[in-house]
């Protein structure tokens, strides 16, 4: 079976509008997430961190008109477009294209949209990205709740498997809007406060907004120097509530088992996990009482979501690149939030920013609908 | 990928038909869609209350999966995947969710309704039924894509992820509804190609 690799990335959120801007805030303790007073959004005040408006608009005029794209499509179209820049890749007919998103174009659906009710179908929203940037082949669009953005990379791992294509782009994104804050809300899980994943006195969920984007590649030419190689995936259902996790981990335990299978290594040689962690109470304890069935309670642990907040479909491509900067500058980032141990079961959480020769590192996120995904990758040591 | 898959069995839910195999299962004359669903319900015999929670896009891919599923049991740990995509993702309870928001005098956001904002809640809900605790994706194409389907379904067999496959092609969109459902096999008469699944969901 031929080496897959993840190379060229960007990411697009409140901390910048590239991977090494992002890296830079996160190296540096730097959170996007804010209080926010917007009527348009919610009634009342609430945390969030959203991509700067002014900024988004600046950064597309040099590219397009920023009237005739909405605001997730600019996003998006940005973010990928660097991708494209950077790995001079063919947009030909060996080239698949995967858009990853949980609500897409949603806030289209809003009487006061200037936009028409039809773009909020994800169809739309491949095509404009698409004919903007000249890729050839439609968009497989992966709308999976919040492990879209990590179940992207396994699905484009599977089409080169299949050998129709040499490469995939992946782009994902999603913006926050009404529908999603009002949802949750509904829920009960929105955070009054910053999110704090795995801490004690964690309350809720922050939503966040950001595009993330890759080349997922088997051909060596376009290998970045941050490149990590795909070595096993698996997405598998809890199959025991369609709005929360199974209280025992059971999908996501069989999703990392099937991924170490798959991968051929042992859990021991695991050098960081790059956990979902929402800071609701039942996901942390969940991806606890997880971790501890596969042994993996001992191995350096954080979760991103108290920089970006949770950025639902793009969370799960974001933390993988992320965790690819890990492995890349041999450095693990604290989980930013975290105070006092707030789960069941023991797990190694990062809380100061540690320098530490890396290897191999795991991807895991879980959603609503049970739906849970583990990636393993590792670092590529022919740079 | 030499290995040839077949197959086993598949089913229609449209046009007020259902049909498995080929055969008509069920016809009705129903007035809307949810007395169509809740009719295909009754006349498969089914007790599952929480049947009556989901929304039109769960309960037509539900029906599709007990079809297919019918013959198997339901206790043992089997290793089935689902594959299912549309085209209207779950815009219809979307909107009404956005509905629920779009008056600020009348705003009334709830869980039972939310959700369902997502497609893959279709999925979960088939694995509930099922206990299906195995791989699982959603996908949105603007039309049927027999070839990305077949392509992946084979490699999710191919790389032993499962051993056969529940696919299928679930939309509903206001009043309009195309459910198109099908277990992909070892063992089976008809071969498991593109050709086949385009000819078998137009005709």
């Amino acid at each position: 079976m031929k080496q897959i690799f993840i190379t060229y990335n960007n990411i697009i959120s409140s901390l910048g509008f590239d991977t090494i801007s992002n890296i830079e805030n996160v190296s540096n303790g730097v959170s996007g997430i804010k209080k926010i007073d917007d009527d348009n959004l919610l009634q009342q005040p609430f945390y969030s961190s959203l991509i700067d408006t002014v900024k988004l608009d600046v950064a597309f005029q040099n590219i397009g008109d920023i009237t005739a794209y909405t605001r997730l499509e600019k996003m998006m179209i940005l973010s990928l477009k660097d991708v494209i820049s950077q790995s001079n890749i063919p947009l030909d007919a060996k080239t698949g294209f995967i858009i990853s998103t949980t609500k897409g174009n949603v806030d289209t659906l809003d009487e006061n949209s200037s936009f028409p009710k039809e773009r909020a179908y994800l169809s739309e929203l491949g095509k404009q990205i698409q004919q903007f940037l000249s890729i050839q082949n439609e968009a497989v669009i992966v709308s999976n709740a919040c492990v879209s953005g990590v179940m992207a990379v396994s699905i484009s791992k599977r089409m080169i498997e299949s050998k129709l294509y040499e490469h995939v782009l992946i782009v994902s994104g999603d913006v926050v809007s009404e529908f999603i804050l009002s949802g949750f809300q509904s829920f009960q899980a929105l955070s009054d406060a910053p999110c704090k994943p795995f801490s004690k006195n964690r309350t809720g969920i922050t939503i966040g907004e950001a595009a993330a984007s890759v080349l997922v590649t088997s051909n060596e030419n376009y290998l970045s120097k941050d490149a990590v190689q795909i070595l096993g995936d698996a997405s598998h259902n809890d199959a025991n509530h369609i709005s929360g996790p199974s209280r025992t981990g059971e999908g996501l335990v069989r999703s990392m088992k099937s991924a170490f299978k798959e991968a051929n290594i042992e859990t021991q040689q695991i050098d960081y996990v790059s956990l979902h962690g929402t800071a609701t109470n039942y996901n942390d304890e969940m991806e606890a009482i997880a971790l501890n069935r596969m042994h993996l309670e001992k191995v350096p642990v954080n979760s991103l979501k108290g920089y970006y907040g949770h950025t639902l479909g793009a969370s799960g491509l974001l933390e993988t690149i992320v965790g690819m900067q890990s492995l890349y500058n041999n450095c693990l980032y604290p989980s930013y939030g975290f105070d006092e141990l707030g789960v069941s079961q023991s797990i190694n959480i990062i809380e100061k920013t540690k320098k530490k020769e890396l290897t191999v590192f795991l991807k895991t996120a879980s959603g609503f609908g049970g739906s849970n995904t583990a990636v393993i990758f590792k670092k590529n040591k022919n740079k | 990928m030499d290995t040839q898959y077949y197959i086993k069995s598949y089913c229609k839910i449209k046009e007020a038909h259902v049909t498995f195999n080929n055969n008509i299962v069920f016809e009705d004359d129903a007035k809307d869609l949810k007395s169509f669903l809740k009719n295909i319900y009754k006349h498969l015999a089914l007790k599952y209350a929480k049947f009556f929670k989901m929304d039109n896009l769960s309960k037509l891919a539900f029906l599709g999966a007990e079809l297919l599923l019918q013959d198997d049991e339901k206790d043992t740990d089997r290793d089935i995947a689902i594959v299912l995509s549309n085209r209207a993702s779950s815009l219809e309870t979307d909107r009404k969710h956005q509905e629920a928001i779009q008056d600020k005098e009348k705003y009334y956001p709830s869980p039972a309704i939310f959700v369902y904002t997502l497609p893959n809640i279709a999925v979960g809900e088939i694995s509930i039924r099922h206990q299906l605790k195995s791989e699982n994706a959603f996908f949105v194409f603007d039309t049927f894509n027999a070839e990305f389907l077949c392509n992946y379904a084979t490699v999710l067999l191919e790389k032993n992820k499962a051993e056969s496959v529940l696919c299928g092609w679930v939309d509903v969109d206001g009043e309009n509804y195309d459910g198109f459902m099908y277990l992909v096999s070892r063992k089976g008469k008809i071969k498991h190609t593109i050709k086949e699944l385009t000819n078998l969901y137009q005709n």
